[in-house]
């Protein structure tokens, strides 16, 4: 094993520091085996000179490097040497351009210099070539669960780009909700038309292809395994059940309409003529294009839509969130009586129209063309007097309390997630008496975290509707369509397509081992002494995605493939017996042991600093860019994610006379920008805890700070270390320094 | 005569207001597609002064609020300054829509008593339509004594400086009183003045007869 240096001396680095010193600090005290020097490192002669080095023989081959230069997110393309263990040593945006010019400053900037060299080759060293486990091959198959048009889309989809794919229907037919449709909104320019649902040509497209299957009347009875290794038992409610492997999983089971007759103000039940939105597509396609008629076979002359009827309110019973589709489904549905006759009277009643998506302007103009009525109002009550009904309502506009009169009042009920069990939510329901309809799970997924998804807000399964659309928080299965947020048909359909290539890239990954975002590609996987773990089922439970169950003895059984290599278990495990090949508690424990701690008397602090790699370290690196002055004595490490972090550092730090300890991570909580979704989450509660380290050290809570920081707080992350050498200038430097 | 045409209104349309705006008023088969946004109201200079601004109008109207739209001074307040024109973001003509309206409300008898607008707008189509060409003299007067005689002195003496300067550029002469100009072929003037009433009344005649 060689370690070779690679010393860059452009961009400044040459001018600004002693690099004839630093060749020897990393030599001599980084102990590595050469250190070179050039004055272009990134360029192709500089690439070129580490290549060779690389591909050497015998005694002169390196296998590990040392790159002393630019941040590790610059120029990654150029230092991008595969698998061979390298580290990054920050000299640019974190010395030279965060440190002031002038002779004052020469000595600290140089020993920071020096430092950041120092921690670069103890790093390294604790470094090993990661491979990846071969747990799994490659399994081209999708199982699609749900056959409406989401899924038939997906499976569609799947098909086409050369993969396999299986449809589970728990009904007997496919179509799903949009199968009991007359007709959609228009999906094509000029918009202005229900259009053909073309659910049919759907079903007739799965049916002829020769690599999607088709399980109707069927449910899944149990997934387990990983991306890659899905293991699925389909059970029949009319035949034997089926046993399959899967490569990735694609949920599009939909939504549930919510029920009316949480309604009675609207007197839904009370009369037949108070109907809902699906209730209404039913009775247009049984008067095909002619004139629709009512229960009580009157031809319908005058129709109220309620919009947001139950929806967008947070009375009893009723659901706070808007369901996307309503609007436009009301628009079109007052079309299908002014199509067949322009002399029905037909009134939207609205509180705010929403026609999401691109054509829905257009639609909604359209209505108005075809003299469809809209105003503004908030309906309280539907008065059924004989078969007529009175629709009385505040008009908005003109700030009024007024009634309608109608002969057909359609109700604009919301739509509720398909997402199967919340395994999130709090066990006790039972103790309080309250009796409550089990939830059937969708995927019975064997996975000691719970049968099902996690649900995000509502009960709808995605994880972020902005950063990670599609993508649950168990890699290799993706929601799409209204079980992930309400939409309509057209949008499901987008969503099919997105949630199928993420599906596939799922499949391509696991195959040969590979990490998906953030750390796409990586090939390292955390795995655990077994001898030193004590069965505290830490790791299993902070894991964000379930990648780890648990086997008869009660140790942990990592997934390879269910994991995104964020660390939250490493950080997690309180005996440190976790690690990834090329990052663990050693990596880091080596890095921050390697530093200088000068003595107490010399005025000079030392402040760890460490910062999640996706957001703060980039903030730091752009004050860098802005030439943001920072302190001298500050020595960043950079982290997976902050849920990586584990306490033993905190305390090896203090311990060794550190007198700061700054931790930067993402923002948490329910709008959480936390790239592992809950990791930030988990390190704020475990540092919570450090306060009683801190105290039987008899060292003061402020010496320890954690912080949520985004990538756009380029000018607060540096004031925030700023803070700190504040901190340490009022209590003092620590008495821990040898 | 207006009265009658009102009457027949009424019957032709039986509570659909909106449809009777779209089939009668200049520009008003725009006012269906407003969407609500209140951007006209908000840019309106006098919306804040009038009873009813134009987006409360366009929903008076879906409301069937007939007599209440056509007996406004609302539209009689637009100033053509176009403000809404450029904004409204569903391209609605408002301005001419307004002009429309009150031009409807006069046409079947419903506008408003005693808006100085309207007033003026009779005044200077009577002294135009006269010789075919405006007589200022005579407007302005008539202008200066529409509220009672005592009040027309008042005022007439206040721009009494205004009239003579206007006098000594020649943009004005005394002699105007007296007959005063006017186009050259008066005769054929009226007569196409007849023409496009006949035409006019022809069209509303078409509209209320139709049932
Ligand atoms: S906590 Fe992170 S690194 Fe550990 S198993 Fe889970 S996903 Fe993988
Ligand atoms: S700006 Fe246009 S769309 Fe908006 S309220 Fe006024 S007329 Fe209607
Ligand atoms: S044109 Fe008339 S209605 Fe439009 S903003 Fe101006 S004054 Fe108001």
């Amino acid at each position: 094993m060689k370690i070779g240096g690679y010393l860059c001396t452009g961009c400044g680095i040459g001018d600004r520091l002693d690099t004839k010193s630093l060749e020897t600090v990393a030599v001599r005290e980084g102990r590595i085996g050469f250190c070179k020097t050039h004055d272009f490192l990134c360029s192709q002669a500089g690439v070129d000179m580490i290549n060779a080095d690389l591909a050497a023989e015998g005694d002169d081959k390196v296998t590990k490097l040392v790159i002393m230069a630019c941040s590790r997110r610059a120029k990654t393309e150029a230092f991008n040497f595969g698998a061979v263990p390298t580290a990054r040593v920050n000299l640019r945006e974190g010395v030279i351009w965060i440190r002031p010019e002038g002779s004052e400053h020469e000595e600290t900037t140089q020993e920071m210099a020096a430092d950041y060299i120092r921690m670069g080759c103890a790093e390294v060293k604790a470094m090993h070539q990661a491979d990846a486990s071969g747990e799994q091959g490659k399994n081209n198959h999708i199982m699609i669960v749900g056959g409406g048009v989401t899924g038939m889309t997906a499976a569609l989809e799947a098909s086409k780009a050369g993969y396999y794919a299986s449809i589970i229907e728990k009904s007997d037919r496919l179509g799903g909700v949009m199968g009991q449709l007359h007709k959609r909104h228009p999906l094509r320019s000029p918009y202005q038309h229900p259009q053909d649902t073309g659910v049919a040509a759907m079903i007739a497209a799965v049916e002829a292809d020769d690599k999607i299957t088709v399980y109707l009347n069927s449910k899944v009875a149990s997934t387990s395994g990983a991306p890659g290794r899905f293991n699925v038992t389909i059970a029949s409610s009319v035949g034997a059940g089926t046993q399959a492997e899967f490569g990735a999983i694609v949920q599009a089971t939909g939504f549930t309409p919510y029920d009316a007759n949480n309604l009675p103000e609207f007197s839904y039940g009370k009369s037949a003529n108070v109907v809902t939105q699906l209730e209404l597509e039913a009775m247009a396609q049984a008067a095909g294009d002619g004139a629709i008629k009512r229960a009580d076979g009157k031809e319908v002359k005058n129709v109220v839509f309620v919009q947001c009827a139950g929806q967008r309110s947070e009375k009893e019973g009723h659901l706070s969130w808007c369901s996307g589709h309503c609007c436009s489904t009301s628009v079109k549905q007052a079309m299908y009586f002014k199509d067949s006759n322009p002399e029905i009277e037909t009134t939207i009643l609205f509180d705010d129209l929403r026609t999401p998506g691109a054509g829905g302007e257009n639609f909604y103009r359209s209505a108005q063309d075809k003299m469809v009525t809209f105003r503004k109002g908030k309906v309280s009550t539907v008065e059924a007097a004989g078969s007529d009904l009175k629709v009385n309502f505040k008009d908005l506009i003109l700030n009024e309390d007024t009634h309608m009169e109608a002969d057909l009042v359609v109700l604009a009920t919301g739509m509720m997630p398909n997402a199967g069990v919340n395994i999130d939510a709090p066990k006790d329901d039972a103790a309080n008496g309250e009796v409550k309809v089990p939830v059937e799970s969708i995927l019975n997924l064997q996975y000691r975290q719970g049968p099902d998804v996690p649900q995000l807000v509502n009960g709808f399964a995605d994880s972020h509707f902005i950063c990670f659309p599609y993508e649950t928080r168990r890699t290799g299965i993706y929601t799409a369509g209204p079980v992930r947020r309400p939409m309509d048909g057209g949008q499901a359909q987008t969503d099919a397509m997105g949630a199928v290539m993420k599906a596939i890239q799922a499949i391509e990954n696991s195959a040969i081992g590979r990490a998906a975002h953030p750390r796409s590609g990586d090939l390292s996987f955390p795995s655990f002494r077994k001898e030193g773990c004590t069965q505290c089922k830490r790791c299993t439970v902070e894991c964000p995605f379930g990648a780890i169950n648990e086997d008869e003895k009660g140790y942990p059984q990592y997934n390879e493939a269910r994991c995104r290599r964020c660390g939250t278990c490493m950080g997690a495990c309180p005996v440190q017996v976790i690690s990834f090949k090329n990052y663990s508690i050693e990596t880091v424990g080596a890095q921050l042991k390697a530093v200088e701690v000068p003595d107490e008397y010399s005025e000079k602090p030392r402040i760890l600093v460490l910062a999640c790699e996706n957001d703060a370290y980039p903030a730091l690196d752009m004050a860098a860019m802005k030439r943001n002055e920072s302190s001298a004595f500050i020595r960043v490490i950079p982290v997976r994610c902050l849920g990586s972090t584990n306490t033993i550092w905190i305390k090896d730090a203090l311990g060794s006379g550190y007198d700061g300890v700054v931790m930067m991570g993402c923002k948490k909580g329910v709008d959480y920008q936390c790239h592992f979704v809950k990791g930030s989450e988990m390190a704020h509660v475990r540092m919570a805890k450090i306060g009683d380290t801190l105290s039987t050290m008899n060292l003061e809570s402020e010496r320890v700070a954690v912080h949520e920081v985004a990538i756009t707080d380029i000018d607060r992350a540096p004031k925030l270390l700023d803070e700190m050498v504040e901190v340490i200038n009022r209590v003092g430097m620590s008495p821990f320094k040898f | 005569m207006s009265t009658a045409v009102n009457q027949a209104m009424v019957e032709k349309y039986k509570g659909n207001f909106l449809k009777e705006v779209t089939e009668n008023v200049e520009e008003g088969n725009w006012v269906k597609m407003c969407m609500q946004c209140g951007v006209c109201s908000g840019s309106c200079p006098l919306g804040p002064h009038w009873d009813h601004p134009p987006q409360e109008i366009f929903m008076m109207i879906r409301a069937n609020k007939r007599e209440e739209v056509l007996s406004s001074t609302s539209m009689w307040m637009c100033t053509s300054c176009y403000n809404c024109i450029a904004r409204c973001p569903r391209g609605l003509p408002i301005t001419h829509i307004m002009h429309g309206l009150a031009h409807y409300s006069k046409r079947i008898g419903l506008k408003p008593k005693n808006q100085p607008t309207e007033k003026f707008g009779q005044m200077f189509w009577d002294n135009l339509t006269k010789k075919g060409r405006v007589n200022e003299l005579k407007l302005g007067l008539g202008l200066y004594f529409k509220d009672g005689f005592a009040e027309g002195v008042k005022v007439a003496m206040s721009k009494q400086k205004l009239g003579m300067n206007m006098m000594k550029a020649k943009r004005m002469s005394p002699m105007e009183m007296l007959g005063g100009h006017g186009v050259s072929d008066l005769a054929g003037f009226h007569a196409m003045l007849k023409k496009a009433e006949e035409l006019e009344a022809a069209r509303v005649g078409e509209n209320t007869d139709k049932k």
